[in-house]
């Protein structure tokens, strides 16, 4: 079966990002960008089904600015086995990408669709349940353990309290959560190979989607500072000012 | 118009994160209902009918709803969804895994995480897991949400009188089945609900040092017990016990930090807490910038005489 994984390139989670000072967004001009951490999670699931036998075609799917080809590749260097790039220089919120990504699905049909939970950056936690939404088609987010067998996949996801397992029959969407795997580093014969991989380039327009946002952003503050803290000389004290002054033990 | 809250609940009780989430619908709009999805969730109505500023409380029983799988629940919502101007979760991982899928199918885009209702459009929500706060207005007519329910106070489980609506349920969809639920069995609390947290970090040295240390002051505050991402990635403790930018976000009212340094990705997950406790013997640490109370130690004798010292 064919495997479709959505990838985005984020500011890298080491980054300290810094707030421009006109409120306008986030500074990310000059800044060491990566693969969403979540979704280096997703190749890695992808690509470990293609090694179980489970999956027989990888296609990695980023869209955005002209640069998200080197998220698209670092895919591939992974081991996604070729790469679409979805080119606009518009700011897709997630309702986008996610039509964006049903257009990629009704073209592709792949079985399984693999997204990150939530990309670093905005933090929504939206894209893979709209697609999943959108195409009328079941989902499994924050998963933890995928297994597939008999036309359905088994999903064991990460809830409040304890882990939840479900079935869903194929196609389905799935999200990943920090425990599902461990991604692989990438390694320079696959980086090599990576680039000799297939990518195509298509337009928003090409597939007929509307992306205009729908979320206008006012401004970006600094979360409020934490007032200066105290230093304290020893066990007791610290003790005592829990209980007396901060009053939480 | 209304706005409808979705319920956070065991068939038998409401579970507070609905409370926080039933005081942010209210600064949206002034009658507040509140849907329970559930399977003989009789006594969920009852407790949600008795919170301060509920008018009116919605029932949707049936056995398909048992586990509040995304593709029954979405199209249960989806069914109300006419009758009201605004739809709030709390941003749980029933919310978040739920109410996206009506946006979708509403075709409006869905405002995560808020933490200030600022105007009827317009909402503060946290951004790069916290370093920046962005004010987002929504175009949309409908206004989907999901609350951060450590930003809101909760609304009293007292003092309502709404009427219990039992409404017809939504058809099976089908396409997913409820295997099973293995929650866990640690008396300790949840993370990402605690009140006090105590989380190691590299300092600890070892997994079983982290445990030889940790689980004592655990025990004494009645905690819960997390790890720095350092930690983690040295094998010491589990993924799940993460917090930060790629784990969990707490923000419980006592956090102390043993043995971390503070890196970006850490402070991300937790500077939100009301009370910060640094332990660590570098006083450069960047930990001791966010910290309320910081102690310059060895934590090896430290946390056992803090042990000691909490009696």
């Amino acid at each position: 079966m064919k495997a479709l994984v959505a990838v985005k390139r984020v500011v890298d989670y080491n980054v300290k990002v810094r707030v421009k000072s006109d409120q306008t967004g986030v500074d990310i001009a000059n800044v060491k960008m990566s693969m969403n951490p979540f979704d280096e999670i997703a190749v890695e699931e992808a690509v470990r089904l293609k090694e179980a036998g489970v999956v027989t075609e990888i296609v990695a799917v980023s869209c955005g600015v002209t640069q998200c080809q080197e998220t698209l590749r670092t895919a591939m260097a992974i081991g996604a086995d070729r790469a679409i790039l979805v080119e606009s220089d518009a700011d897709l919120q997630p309702l986008a990408v996610a039509k964006i990504l049903k257009a990629l699905v009704d073209k592709e049909s792949p079985s399984l669709i693999i997204l990150g939970k939530q990309a670093i950056d905005d933090d929504s936690n939206q894209t893979g349940q709209m697609l999943a939404a959108l195409l009328n088609r079941p989902q499994a987010t924050f998963a933890s353990k995928v297994q597939v067998a008999n036309g359905q996949v088994s999903v064991t996801r990460e809830v409040d309290g304890g882990l939840e397992t479900i079935a869903l029959q194929l196609p389905a969407v799935i999200t990943t959560d920090l425990r599902l795997n461990e991604p692989r580093y990438v390694t320079l014969p696959n980086i090599m190979k990576a680039k000799k991989k297939q990518l195509d380039t298509v337009k928003p327009e090409d597939l007929g989607v509307d992306v205009s946002p729908r979320l206008k952003t006012i401004q970006v503050n600094e979360p409020p500072k934490r007032s200066a803290g105290v230093m304290v000389p020893d066990v007791k004290t610290l003790v005592e000012k829990l209980k007396n002054e901060a009053k939480v033990i | 118009m209304a706005a409808l809250v979705i319920a956070e609940h065991d068939q038998l009780t409401i579970r507070a994160a609905t409370l926080n989430t039933v005081t942010a619908a209210l600064a949206c709009d002034a009658e507040v209902h509140v849907l329970v999805i559930g399977h003989q969730a009789q006594g969920a109505a009852q407790a949600a009918s008795q919170i301060a500023g509920v008018k009116k409380v919605l029932l949707a029983d049936a056995a398909h709803h048992a586990h509040m799988l995304a593709e029954n629940a979405a199209a249960q919502i989806l069914a109300l969804a006419a009758d009201y101007d605004y739809i709030l979760a709390p941003a749980t991982a029933m919310g978040k895994n739920v109410l996206p899928r009506v946006a979708a199918q509403l075709d409006v885009a869905q405002i995560s995480d808020i933490t200030k209702v600022v105007s009827k459009d317009t909402f503060e929500r946290p951004i790069y897991a916290g370093n920046a706060i962005a004010t987002v207005q929504s175009i949309d007519a409908k206004k989907l949400i999901t609350v951060r329910t450590t930003n809101f106070d909760a609304a009293a489980t007292s003092g309502g009188a709404a009427s219990i609506d039992t409404i017809t349920a939504s058809a099976d969809a089908g396409t997913s089945q409820f295997v099973s639920v293995e929650l866990s069995q640690s008396d300790r609390p949840e993370l990402t609900a605690a009140k006090i947290i105590v989380s190691g970090g590299r300092g600890l040295g070892s997994g079983e040092q982290y445990q030889q240390v940790m689980e004592p002051l655990a025990d004494k505050l009645g905690a819960a017990m997390g790890a720095s991402r350092a930690a983690v990635d040295a094998g010491y403790v589990p993924n799940d016990y993460q917090v930060g930018q790629t784990g969990k976000i707490v923000a419980p009212a006592l956090y102390v930090a043993v043995g971390i340094s503070g890196a970006i990705q850490h402070l991300a997950g937790m500077k939100d807490s009301k009370v910060i406790v640094a332990i660590n013997k570098d006083p450069e640490a960047p930990i001791f910038s966010v910290a309320d109370y910081g102690l310059v130690a060895d934590l090896f004798t430290a946390v056992p005489e803090l042990v000691k010292e909490l009696g």
